[in-house]
């Protein structure tokens, strides 16, 4: 059942409210710019689409359009940071942090300067507009960088909360965003902490532990709902900092589980599950089940029909709980 | 602000005396770049001995002028330049690259204060400086920003890209300059990928751009003061320099772009230098 503590949405499972996590963002640079005037904004030509429109219009003085040149977008931040602002560059995450990596390794996370990059339209979710522009690996660009902190948030709510605490926080970070509108599931209650991972589910006797980040954590919750009904019990844990991982939390659900199941739209290959297995290797070898994109790009279509064909519905996450439950060793 | 024959002399003095703590540096470091660092002794010299609003004793003043190193890898005039001028000791420049230096190869903000940002990686340097630019604009800040690039770094689109957007804000408090002296690890830069009309390029991207000698430092100081005057729009300056400068039988060849000296050599040009190219008697022999 939904643990108590995360002050969920009641009702999640029958009719949530549908927002992408990118209006979350939107909404939260407002509110931190209102406490915080060093807080400038910078877009390369995709203002409203990644929500910055309503800063732009809030705080004209405060926001820079750069135009299509995402090295541009990075480098005229790292300038404003290092003199003393706290930007945040907004684009598709393709373009920011996929065409700038450069220029943000060296000038953002070599410099360690607090520029927060937020890339959106990440997964395949984004639909139509095919491979290009669905971003699938920029969590493994930028989870290897040091200096970086790494964000998912799983909703808007959490999009909103996510970005106010980027903006109080004295290092580089990205922030991690969808184009699709997905269920708000978390409230201003919910906790949310830089570092922190929370659970969301707790069955009585949980068999599998599922970790999950962004908006598939609806899918993970609706695989531990059905699964429950089919009296198979299982944790699962909203992970919204990628980096640095909460360590602890992690290692204790798969201490207490002994099988665990790792959920992201993000390449397979050097994603969240990765993060997750490095750490478990290393304090807690535990059967791991992946669900994510398995080497390949994305291509037009639907979102739900690309998440299904790309076995990341609720579907493929049920198969793979069970999976990783009978790999456990006797 | 113009140099008196007094001060330019003792500038030229200083220039000669960075110069040869530069050709030491490399010899004792084993690795790293010649060319770029002699030729560019002049201006750094011009910089942290006459231009600059700056404060060694304390490099985060708050409204010091900034200088934004952009093609990194001849941060060694650099560091020679800030010892000399006092930011730390003369005896550190023989770190030079060596593990636990402050002086990396190629220059990390967090390592030594005082250098403004980490670079090396070509392009990224003059959007930087347009950023501090931009920033310090918005708070009416009174210091300039200088932002020194190499030719060869004006194949990358980074570049063009910051140009575009100094333009387009009207940055009149950022002065760039390009130290135009022909070579790139490859080659001659119009071999490589040619960049003329440079100045027409960069006027055409709404900068006001003057031409000098960059082995001049009273042509240099000049340029500096000009663009001072200079509103709604920021300046570059294109320097004319010699890679090598100082050390005859070098000037000019690319192919000492990227290595440093042997210590054979670095005896043999610490020797033209000490002696202002034969025009005194050396007394370090």
């Amino acid at each position: 059942m939904i643990y108590h503590n995360s002050r969920l949405r009641a009702d999640v499972f029958e009719k949530p409210e549908m927002v992408p996590t990118r209006d979350g963002f939107g909404k939260g640079l407002v509110e931190a710019a209102e406490k915080d005037e060093r807080i400038v904004a910078l877009c390369a030509d995709l203002t409203e689409s990644t929500r910055m429109h309503w800063f732009a219009e809030k705080f004209p003085e405060r926001f820079i359009e750069i135009g299509v040149a995402e090295q541009n977008l990075a480098t005229v931040a790292a300038g404003l940071a290092n003199y003393g602002k706290i930007p945040f560059i907004a684009s598709y995450a393709t373009f920011s942090p996929g065409r700038n990596n450069e220029q943000i390794r060296t000038t953002i996370a070599i410099n360690n300067v607090p520029v927060k990059i937020v890339g959106s339209h990440a997964g395949v979710s984004v639909g139509p507009d095919g491979a290009t522009h669905q971003a699938l690996e920029d969590i493994a660009l930028m989870r290897v960088m040091p200096n970086m902190i790494v964000l998912s948030p799983c909703d808007a709510e959490e999009a909103r909360k996510a970005t106010i605490a980027a903006a109080a926080w004295n290092d580089p970070v990205y922030i991690r965003l969808a184009r699709e509108k997905t269920p708000v599931m978390t409230t201003s209650e919910t906790p949310f902490k830089i570092g922190k991972a929370e659970v969301f589910w707790e069955s009585d006797d949980p068999q599998a532990a599922l970790f999950a980040t962004g908006p598939l954590l609806y899918n993970a919750l609706a695989a531990a709902k059905e699964l429950e009904e089919d009296g198979i019990g299982t944790i699962v844990l909203n992970s919204p900092t990628i980096k640095p991982l909460d360590e602890q939390a992690i290692v204790a659900a798969a201490k207490r589980t002994g099988a665990v199941v790792s959920v992201e739209e993000h390449q397979i290959a050097g994603g969240f599950g990765s993060a997750v297995a490095e750490l478990l290797a290393q304090e807690c070898p535990t059967p791991q089940e992946f669900i994510g994109v398995r080497d390949s790009f994305g291509q037009s279509g639907n979102p739900q029909e690309l998440i299904a064909h790309y076995g990341m519905d609720v579907l493929h996450i049920r198969e793979a709980v069970r999976k990783a439950i009978s790999r456990k060793s006797a | 602000m113009t140099l008196h024959d007094e001060k330019l002399k003792e500038l030229e003095e200083k220039a000669n005396a960075i110069r040869e703590t530069i050709v030491e540096m490399l010899v004792e470091a084993g690795s790293g770049h010649t060319a770029g660092p002699l030729g560019m002794a002049d201006i750094f010299t011009a910089l942290y001995f006459h231009v600059l609003n700056h404060n060694p004793a304390n490099p985060e003043w708050e409204e010091r002028d900034r200088l934004i190193l952009s093609n990194g890898h001849i941060v060694p005039v650099r560091y020679a330049a800030m010892a000399h001028a006092g930011y730390f000791p003369l005896e550190e420049v023989m770190t030079l690259r060596k593990f636990g230096s402050r002086l990396q190869g190629h220059p990390e903000r967090e390592r030594l204060p005082g250098l403004e940002t980490t670079s090396g990686p070509l392009g990224s340097g003059l959007s930087q400086a347009a950023g501090y630019a931009y920033g310090a604009r918005m708070d009416k800040k009174k210091f300039r920003v200088y932002c020194l690039m190499s030719d060869g770094e004006q194949d990358a689109g980074n570049t063009w890209e910051g140009a575009l957007f100094a333009g387009k804000y009207k940055l009149e408090n950022l002065t760039a300059v390009i130290d135009r002296n022909n070579i790139q690890i490859d080659g001659n830069t119009e071999t490589i990928m040619p960049l003329e009309p440079l100045s027409d390029k960069y006027r055409a991207f709404g900068w006001h751009v003057l031409e000098i000698n960059g082995n001049s430092i009273r042509e240099f100081v000049d340029a500096v003061e000009e663009a001072k005057a200079i509103f709604e729009k920021p300046t570059l300056i294109v320097a004319y320099t010699i890679p090598g400068k100082g050390v005859k039988e070098i000037e000019g060849d690319y192919l000492w772009h990227g290595k440093p000296p042997s210590a054979e050599e670095g005896k043999k040009f610490l020797r033209e230098l000490r002696t202002l190219g034969g025009k005194i008697q050396s007394e370090h022999e």
